[in-house]
């Protein structure tokens, strides 16, 4: 019985994994659970337009990654951008969709949302384990007029892997050094501190449950949870707070054009009013399509999304892509071709 | 042919469709059995090649450096389904003995009903109410409280310190030997009250109290049964995923209270089975559900032996 219910595990994921071809007119896409309730708002209004549904299934960016690559799906999605070298080998191409923030969250009687000044070195030695209380002196330096209790730190992570934990894990691999070599960036870590919570709200339910809690969570979640979130030091040096205005700030700065694969990692960016730790949410598609009026009906779908989707993800807590970058993104669908070479988008 | 031959020949031939089909049904389990075990070692093989049995030692789980070893979550398995049964074994057995000797008779239907009940919850709901219900009340309430009375005590003190979040080892044995509960509860009370009433009123009329008639005559008749329902209860424990997810604390690390985070094999497969893109981590996840597997069937193997066991001392004993 134990094993027919850990088998269950199993079966469930990989049939999770297999997602069928629904009929011919309905694109099929799966991955990241980040962009899943937009692109899944997309979809809905996108078929009462078009009458072209979208089946997208959030089985996670590993999931999505794995998918595109077995060509189940007509597009995969992923948090973490591929490399140039990656999706040269699985013959793919790559484009973002949308930016979001990933935001510390803390519980901590009598700090309120914003009050709370974190450098990046304060950010890492907290979930390193370094800085176990909240009025440890680093701490209190940071932030004179704060009053900070005489409370344990808990570090509260993300038990599943995750595009969000990636980005994290980006952001102190590039600002601590010790980060870098203790832990690493993945889309999940051996934490050396810390309980784990499953997805997004298992994080907010956590944080929110601990008293002298921290955890991270994407923007969308702090802001509807009403979670207090902290200020943070970007590289240029100023104390930010996260808002649609400061990960725009993030993304202004980065060269999207030069970039192969679009594959900007927008953590730690310059700009007095760059929130650090920015992400984009990406697609892939294969270059060479076996089934090019598929690749047609879901490049339309993006068009659409890129051309009457801004509201919607502004309404979201996500922020769209700036124009000059959608239409560098429009003229990289040029690669995407049909068996006799001729592209699928025009 | 006479008609009545025609008609033996048509039930033999039903007869041996009959025969075949059923063969066919059960040996089709074993090669379920078979196939499962046989995926489950391939889908395990980069893991098995690359770590041998470093792997059931090693409480390295780095999915950066693809150092995998599985130590934590087999102990996090064992450990909260040993709590499980260390609290719903006692409380089983409580219920079944009131429902079977002391409930007054209009009771034991609705009581008996309500843990069937019980039973048929999902575990996820488990999870849930664990979580956002259970969880906060045990950590402001019981939590301090067992740190308090225990502190100073050699042993016990150190099982129960640290801070109280609610979340952990101790919170998701709780949980499941909640989850055991109805599941032992159940098949104990259906095997006590199968005992011939003769044997209990015999014993009553020897002047006996309800307990030396429960210790002397009940559980002896019954053992095998109440051991099959630990077993089946231990069996639900070993393998629970979501309810423990919720719960246990999802850290990969050593714990030293029963207070701190850890983590199970079937928690840690919920957790990053959707994100692991490398072969070993998949590898090394499929190897932690073979080691599951393995472990329900040591424990399957142990209450088999158990029980004949049982049965010699019977010959021996009559």
């Amino acid at each position: 019985m134990t094993f027919a219910r850990n088998l269950l595990v199993i079966i469930g994921t990989t049939a999770g994994l297999t997602v069928a071809h629904a009929n011919a007119a309905d694109i099929t896409g799966a991955g990241a659970t980040f962009p899943y309730p937009l692109y899944a708002k997309w979809a809905e209004q996108y078929k009462g337009k078009t009458g072209n549904g979208l089946n997208y299934q959030s089985i996670g960016s590993g999931g999505g990654i794995k998918q595109i690559q077995a060509k189940t799906v007509d597009f995969g999605a992923s948090d973490k951008p591929l490399t140039a070298e990656e999706l040269n080998k699985g013959g793919l191409t790559q484009f973002p969709t949308v930016m979001g923030g990933v935001v510390p969250v803390i519980n901590v009687e009598g700090v309120k949302a914003g009050a709370l000044k974190l450098t990046p070195t304060l950010l890492a030695d907290i979930f390193l384990g370094k800085i176990k209380k909240w009025n440890d002196p680093a701490l209190a330096k940071a932030n004179p007029g704060v009053k900070l209790p005489d409370q344990a730190i808990t570090v509260v992570h993300r038990a599943d892997g995750s595009g969000t934990t990636w980005i994290f894990t980006n952001y102190l691999s590039k600002v601590s050094g010790d980060w870098k070599s203790k832990v690493g960036n993945e889309a999940s870590v051996q934490w050396p501190t810390g309980v784990g919570g499953k997805g997004n709200e298992g994080v907010a339910q956590y944080v929110q449950r601990i008293k002298g809690g921290i955890g991270y969570v994407e923007y969308a979640y702090a802001k509807q949870n009403k979670m207090a979130h902290t200020q943070l030091q970007n590289k240029a040096g100023s104390f930010v707070n996260p808002d649609d205005a400061s990960f725009k700030a993030a993304a202004a700065s980065a060269d999207w054009a030069a970039t192969p694969g679009f594959a900007v990692v927008l953590t730690d960016q310059d700009g007095k009013d760059s929130w650090p730790i920015t992400g984009a949410t990406f697609i892939l598609m294969h270059k060479k399509q076996d089934k090019p009026a598929q690749a047609t009906e879901s490049l339309k779908f993006f068009d659409w999304a890129y051309k009457e989707g801004d509201k919607v993800a502004l309404d979201m807590d996500y922020v769209p892509m700036p124009a000059n970058v959608k239409d560098t993104i429009r003229a990289s669908w040029k690669q995407i071709t049909d068996s006799a070479n001729s592209p699928v988008w025009k | 042919m006479t008609s009545q031959e025609q008609r033996l020949k048509a039930q033999k031939i039903q007869d041996q469709i009959f025969r075949g089909s059923t063969r066919f049904f059960a040996f089709l389990v074993l090669v379920l059995l078979l196939g499962i075990i046989g995926s489950l070692i391939w889908g395990a093989m980069p893991a098995l090649k690359a770590f041998g049995f470093g792997f059931l030692f090693s409480g390295d789980w780095n999915p950066v450096t693809e150092q995998f070893g599985g130590l934590n979550s087999i102990t996090g398995t064992l450990l909260s389904s040993f709590i499980a049964l260390l609290i719903g074994v006692p409380v089983s057995f409580g219920i079944a003995i009131f429902l079977t000797e002391l409930s007054p008779v209009w009771l034991r239907r609705p009581l008996g009903m309500a843990i069937e009940l019980l039973a048929g919850v999902p575990s996820i709901i488990y999870g849930m109410w664990g979580l956002f219900i259970f969880a906060p009340w045990f950590a402001d309430n019981i939590q301090p409280k067992l740190t308090s009375w225990t502190e100073g005590i050699p042993l016990l003190g150190s099982l129960f310190q640290g801070p109280p979040m609610g979340i952990g080892m101790f919170s998701a044995g709780l949980i499941l030997s909640i989850m055991v509960i109805p599941f032992i509860a159940s098949v104990m009370r259906d095997v006590f009250e199968v005992v011939p009433p003769m044997l209990k009123e015999s014993a009553y009329g020897l002047g006996c109290t309800t307990w030396e008639v429960v210790w002397n005559v009940v559980l002896p008749y019954t053992k095998n049964g109440v051991i099959g329902g630990v077993m089946l209860g231990l069996g639900r424990a070993l393998g629970e995923t979501m309810a423990v997810t919720f719960v246990i604390g999802n850290a990969q690390r050593s714990i030293e209270s029963l207070f701190d985070p850890a983590t199970s094999i079937a928690a840690t497969l919920a957790n990053e089975f959707t994100e692991a893109t490398g072969e070993l981590h998949t590898g090394a996840l499929i190897e932690l559900g073979l080691l599951l597997f393995v472990i329900t069937f040591i424990v399957l193997s142990l209450s088999k032996l158990l029980l004949l066991r049982l049965q010699r001392n019977e010959g021996a004993n009559a």
